[in-house]
């Protein structure tokens, strides 16, 4: 026990020339890459690689409201379920809901309750499952930026995507994104949510010792991150929506092949372009 | 697992063309859909395997601790097997605790490993009474389009045989693969009135009357089997539905094994 306090005390997340343990800047992101539409049975769907997190979100609806008793004649609900699978963390999780996925899963309803035009859709349900299949620390954030993709991807409509970013502070630094190992020896955490457009800030949580200063400084940091991830998620939706001259070429049968009658078959590519 | 409703339209279509040996899909009535494996798929897992069925999409995460044995079985690891049916993986599933349809299908799945003795669970003895290895298959079913139960089998099967115990950090020596023994394989066929078709898809699946799940190693031998649904089968039926499950358990195996 005293080697532990003793190693967590001494060691060091920044190094002397300013890089954190795995080589990044204070301001610099972990690599994110978004897919849209990945499942065929959800109505929209996104994965989402961020650093070493794997989270899969996917939205149903607006369909009917069940329990009916939960219905708003005026509006539809915006709901989320945020769930970790038991191999998703090191110490295998429990299966099933504990306090923190509820917390998590009431404030991202709510971050998405504020661009969702429920008005549009009374007595509907506009459900989002968010799946975190391997955890790296910024799960919520990265579960949120996917499950924004998700629903544009189902065709939901929304005043603007919703970007989430996190950042914190370590060795007293405030730093962006921190992972796991940061988390965990930092001193402070500071996930938020903002809708670009506006600059409307829907989810905020803190938790750990930040003067006034640092919290303004992290959350510089993060809205200046969330510029780019909000291209990055707009990308994934180009790539999944757009048709280009090379996809019709594609399509075309080749000129020389015989004619034979073949049935259809699924993509050639099953799990994305780095196999998912 | 099947509360949606299959159209009269869509019913008549699936049996006039299985009547003359053919599926929406392309597919004979003996050919299971295109298997892909993705193995160590997720990094804090012990081993893991992400297996696609056609469009049926699972993932499974193995973990490792250590624990106490069972006080009837002093001398062998124990094997844990659940699956969740994510409200994810399709409009019908609900998000709580596991509903019978879920349990059966872990426990199905959980009879092809145990019964086929696929891991040597002898060799996860660490102190015979106190302390042997807990293996934990978590099965995380991502799209549901028809026939988890092979899908998650495959999941499960391709997932131990990548897995690493993690003994280094339990100061037991050094990690090592799971000792597989075994290569169950498992082939479900449906039963549309008169009609039997391997690997049914999610249409298939809603409107099929019975259903055999036929669990059998590299031998061709039976490890485990399981009939589900209200129908009944013919001795004659179920005897075609094991030769079946035998040939494409051969074709099916080998995906297994490799990478």
């Amino acid at each position: 026990m005293e080697d532990i306090e003793h190693i967590e005390k001494e060691m060091k997340l920044i190094n002397s020339d300013g890089r954190r343990l795995d080589g990044r800047s204070f301001d610099e992101l972990r690599p994110i890459r978004i897919e849209a539409g990945v499942l065929r049975r959800a109505d929209g769907s996104a994965y989402i690689e961020w650093g070493g997190n794997k989270v899969l979100a996917a939205v149903y609806g607006p369909r009917e409201a069940h329990p009916r008793h939960l219905q708003d004649p005026a509006r539809a609900l915006v709901q989320c379920r945020y769930n970790m699978a038991p191999f998703s963390v090191s110490d295998r999780k429990r299966p099933g809901p504990d306090r923190r996925s509820v917390e998590i899963s009431k404030v991202i309803s709510e971050a998405f309750s504020s661009v969702v035009f429920k008005e549009q859709f009374p007595r509907t349900s506009v459900d989002i499952f968010i799946e975190v299949l391997q955890a790296d620390a910024g799960t919520r954030c990265a579960g949120l930026t996917a499950a924004s993709v998700a629903l544009a991807d189902a065709g939901v409509p929304m005043r603007d995507l919703v970007t989430s970013c996190a950042s914190g502070k370590i060795d007293d630094v405030v730093c962006l994104d921190l992972n796991k190992d940061e988390d965990n020896f930092g001193d402070a955490d500071c996930p938020m949510a903002i809708v670009p457009r506006t600059g409307d800030v829907v989810l905020l949580q803190m938790d750990g010792h930040l003067t006034y200063d640092e919290f303004q400084k992290a959350m510089g940091l993060s809205i200046d991150a969330t510029k780019r991830i909000y291209e990055m998620q707009r990308d994934a939706l180009r790539r999944r929506y757009s048709v280009t001259l090379e996809d019709i070429l594609k399509e075309a049968p080749p000129a020389a092949a015989p004619v034979e009658p073949e049935p259809e078959q699924p993509p050639e590519d099953d799990f994305g372009p780095e196999g998912i | 697992m099947s509360e949606e409703i299959v159209s009269e339209l869509m019913r008549a279509h699936v049996y006039r063309l299985a009547s003359t040996g053919q599926r929406v899909d392309g597919r004979r009535l003996d050919e299971p859909r295109k298997v892909s494996v993705a193995r160590t798929f997720v990094k804090t897992a012990e081993g893991s395997a992400r297996v696609k069925l056609g469009n049926t999409d699972v993932l499974v995460g193995i973990k490792m601790s250590v624990g106490e044995p069972y006080p009837d079985t002093p001398n062998t690891g124990v094997l844990s097997t659940s699956v969740e049916l994510i409200p994810m993986a399709s409009p019908t599933f609900e998000a709580g605790p596991p509903r019978p349809d879920a349990i059966e299908l872990a426990r199905v799945v959980d009879r092809g490993i145990r019964e086929s003795k696929m891991v040597n669970m002898e060799r996860l003895c660490i102190t015979p009474k106190e302390k042997v290895w807990i293996l934990f298959i978590d099965i995380h079913v991502l799209d549901y389009d028809g026939n988890l139960f092979d899908a998650c089998s495959y999941g499960a099967v391709a997932a131990l045989s990548s897995t690493i115990a993690p003994a280094k950090g339990q100061g037991l020596g050094d990690d090592f693969p799971l000792p597989v023994e075994h290569w169950p394989v498992s082939v479900t066929t449906a039963k549309i009135k008169d009609l039997l078709l391997v690997d049914p898809s999610l249409d298939e699946e809603r409107m099929a009357d019975a259903r055999l799940t036929v669990t059998t190693d590299e031998n061709g031998d039976i490890r485990a089997m399981q009939k589900g649904l209200s129908g009944s089968f013919t001795y004659e039926e179920v005897k075609r539905i094991i030769e079946t499950a035998q040939r494409v358990g051969r074709d099916i195996r080998p995906l297994l094994q490799s990478s």
